[in-house]
């Protein structure tokens, strides 16, 4: 099961969920991607959310380094292959969870 | 409802990241000044830094003076902290002042609603652009240069191509 959990006020969603379904394709998968809106402290706390976007494989986040950050309503921090800051997680990252 | 074009910068008298109080009349002798809201937490503000940076550095000498306001509930955000905020801003040697809004007046005042979002002011210290850096978070997509563009008009005496854009970014966290 893919999951994406989000925040409605970080606008990062929309380009992780377009990225995801684009990695989906180009791996030929035609999985649905399960949408979760997170809407207050407490639920970020009870589904561990870290962040927006999280992004779970089989219940599994894709980004292990981030995946225990601090629950939170906010925009969560990726890092690109080059070491860049984004708000979305890479391509890379979306690739090695769904092989 | 961020403020008009047009309209005057608020005052303000701040601590800094550098460990002095910054005042509005500090900033009197720039031709232009740019009001920055930011905070330490947002990947949007990490991710236009460099930037943001390196346009400090290219117009200090031209009159242009850039200062940072983060004015992040700190309760909720910790990362946010002015603690934080001196660590960042040593840490990578910010060209800019970084303030500690922590009323949330200025922000109000500005009616700002996101990190990053830029108020750009005149000479007269009139609002004449408001909005993004430039038009991509991702560096090496980023085409049109928007506080580039309009800090060059205005030193050049001219009006900004752009005045108005959206800031894309975290949202500012009021204190509830």
């Amino acid at each position: 099961m893919i999951e994406l959990f989000y925040w409605e006020g970080c606008p990062s969603h929309p380009e992780a969920k377009a990225l995801l379904e684009q990695v989906l394709a180009e791996l030929g998968r035609d999985d649905q991607i399960v949408m979760t809106e997170v809407r207050s402290d407490e639920e970020a706390e009870r589904l561990r959310f870290p962040g927006s976007p999280t992004i779970r494989v089989d219940g599994r986040d894709i980004d292990a380094m981030g995946a225990n950050g601090r629950p939170s309503l906010t925009c969560r921090i990726y890092y690109l292959p080059d070491g860049r800051v984004s708000p979305v997680p890479s391509r890379e990252q979306m690739e090695a969870a769904l092989r | 409802m961020s403020i008009a074009l047009g309209s005057k910068a608020p005052s303000f008298e701040l601590p800094g990241a550098d460990g002095t109080d910054h005042a509005t009349s500090e900033y009197d002798d720039a031709k232009l000044l740019a009001l920055v809201q930011y905070c330490n937490h947002c990947p949007y503000v990490l991710a236009w830094e460099g930037r943001l940076m390196a346009l400090a550095r290219d117009y200090a000498d031209l009159g242009v003076r850039v200062v940072a306001i983060n004015s992040n509930d700190v309760a909720r955000y910790p990362e946010d902290s002015f603690e934080r905020m001196k660590e960042r801003a040593a840490e990578l040697g910010f060209p800019f002042d970084y303030l500690f809004d922590a009323s949330q007046s200025l922000a109000r005042a500005l009616g700002a609603e996101r990190t990053p979002e830029v108020f750009l002011f005149d000479t007269e210290r009139r609002l004449r652009y408001h909005g993004a850096i430039d038009d991509s978070r991702d560096e090496d997509r980023a085409n049109r240069s928007y506080l580039r563009e309009a800090i060059d008009a205005l030193l050049a005496g001219e009006e900004p191509p752009v005045t108005e854009t959206e800031s894309v970014g975290c949202t500012v966290k009021w204190k509830s």
